[in-house]
């Protein structure tokens, strides 16, 4: 069985994010317990788990919200750098480590356009540019073509992400569903190594989780990592690699879509008995099999 | 017999963008009425309409008989319309108790008791953590409170705007039984918006479908959920 995992393990691509024994208190609730898990390049990897079970706690830690009082958090770049996050400031992080998130209520600015929301995100390698200083305003040309790239990039996702008809609306006015997209542009355009998402499908209608899913399938295609908090299992089981499942703080399950799926201690704490059979046949013949319909 | 809730001809703006664009529905005392569409067609601002917060420019809404359109969202409150807004806006500084208690000071007093035990029974983690911050629970566990503080008020008319966001598979599954409970044995008309259309029209004894401001069809629930073109656009998934 260990020989299975560790060819299994050989053929995957190389670990991004090492997280070991990670833990947090809040008073004195103990909000993540001894959580370990890795995470690798080109992969999603999921986390999922009942309402308040530290998930989100997680990704706070990991991108300088919190500071764990135990525990390890690796990143290793391709290019063999290795970011130690449980000691980097938040906008380090974000800057140096490559970690880029999206929040489960919405932050984006919401009184700029979407193409501006686009443009602060790189705010970062525009201020480089700038040498740190006010040249940028007298039209130096290193600047003038900083700026220009920060556009092209911010175009190029505002059409993987289809808001390019709605570029110069306030973002504050997009729907919903388009706010969701807005944040995972603004995320990719700091070009993160890591792409941390809470809840990209929530409130999205099960056509518009399986355009998140093809976006998504099209980030990690390129390289970049994703950890997905995410309680639609038609987008987690049908795109993660790898699944995490916490529940009161702890790791109580991992492995494949197929595994948790079918693991009793996650049906009994997450997802619940399958209650197919109480939809109503004849009015649903030919409901087996189809992805769009959630139990 | 008279509707519960009738709107006719509602037409509401954000400045000069015109979300709503005439919309006529009503909602009869003990039904449970589902709205499904697109993001962005305009559900909850139909919702928020009914209570006052955008106040509509044109068109008449009638709770009860009576004319509430130009009424204060507090005034609405008072005559029996409680809503669960979309994206929990609960109060974070105060207790989950004390969100509770303000979701009740338009109720009876008498029931109150009867109410926090029912919702504590509901959502078992509201009671885990009764003294504990509005503003420290997780994402999912604001969604149950700011369900459970629009239940506390004792509704004749309960308007929940997308119940199920943020929930664990296993919590939409005991929502939408919820729902389905306090709508037989109290007779609580209730007025859903959902995208997970699936559940949403299952549930309710009828649906209207929204699109760009306008609804678009109606009809029973379990009606719309076998009609292949609702199926197309809402159900399934390409």
């Amino acid at each position: 069985m260990a020989s299975v995992e560790q060819n299994m393990s050989a053929e995957r691509p190389p670990v991004l994010l090492d997280v070991e024994h990670l833990t947090i208190r809040f008073g004195g609730l103990l909000a993540v317990d001894d959580v370990s898990f890795q995470a690798r390049r080109g992969e999603i990897t999921a986390i999922i788990g009942p309402n308040g079970a530290g998930k989100t706690t997680v990704f706070n830690c990991l991108t300088g919200f919190y500071r764990p009082e135990v525990g390890r958090l690796s990143l290793r770049h391709p290019n063999g750098a290795e970011f130690l996050l449980e000691r980097m400031e938040g906008h380090h992080i974000a800057r140096d480590a490559g970690v880029a998130r999206t929040f489960q209520n919405i932050r984006l600015f919401q009184r700029m356009t979407v193409l501006e929301n686009l443009i602060v995100a790189q705010h970062n390698s525009l201020m480089r540019a700038s040498g740190y200083t006010a040249l940028g305003l007298f039209g130096a040309r290193r600047y003038r073509d900083a700026e220009a790239e920060a556009v092209e990039l911010a175009r190029l996702w505002l059409d993987k992400v289809g808001l390019t008809p709605q570029a110069d609306w306030e973002a504050g006015n997009l729907p919903y569903g388009a706010q969701r997209r807005l944040e995972i542009a603004r995320a990719m355009c700091t070009r993160p190594v890591l792409l941390c998402l809470d809840e990209p499908a929530a409130g999205l209608n099960p056509r518009e989780s399986h355009e998140l899913n093809l976006l998504l399938e099209g980030i990690v295609g390129e390289g970049t990592g994703i950890l997905l908090i995410e309680h639609d299992m038609s987008v987690v089981m049908e795109i993660s690699d790898h699944i995490i499942v916490l529940d009161h703080g702890s790791k109580i399950a991992e492995g494949r879509p197929e595994q948790i799926r079918n693991d009793p201690a996650v049906i009994r704490a997450y997802l619940g008995e399958d209650d197919e059979a109480e939809i109503a046949p004849d009015l649903l013949p030919d409901q087996a099999g189809e992805e769009g319909i959630r139990p | 017999m008279t509707p519960l809730l009738t709107v006719s001809r509602l037409h509401t703006f954000y400045g000069n963008i015109e979300a709503l664009k005439g919309v006529d529905m009503e909602v009869h005392q003990g039904e449970i009425v589902s709205l499904i569409g697109s993001n962005g067609a305009g559900k909850s601002t139909l919702l928020m309409s009914i209570c006052g917060n955008p106040q509509a420019r044109y068109g008449h809404i009638h709770f009860r008989g009576e004319e509430i359109t130009r009424l204060p969202s507090y005034q609405i409150v008072r005559r029996g319309i409680a809503q669960s807004p979309e994206g929990r806006r609960i109060f974070p500084r105060m207790t989950v108790l004390e969100n509770l208690q303000m979701g009740a000071v338009t109720a009876d007093p008498a029931h109150f008791e009867q109410d926090l035990e029912r919702i504590f029974t509901l959502f078992p983690r509201l009671a885990e953590r009764r003294n504990q911050r509005g503003g420290t629970l997780s994402g999912g566990e604001q969604q149950m409170l700011a369900i459970g503080r629009a239940l506390m008020s004792r509704p004749t008319l309960l308007l929940l705007d997308e119940p199920s966001l943020g929930l664990a598979p296993l919590v939409v599954k005991q929502i939408f039984k919820v729902i389905e409970e306090i709508n037989r044995e109290q007779g609580m008309t209730i007025f859903l918006v959902e995208q997970n259309a699936y559940h949403a029209l299952r549930l309710a004894h009828r649906a209207y479908v929204m699109v760009s401001g306008r609804i678009i069809m109606t009809g029973p629930g379990r009606e719309l959920l076998a009609n292949p073109e609702i199926r197309k656009a809402y159900l399934e998934a390409s």
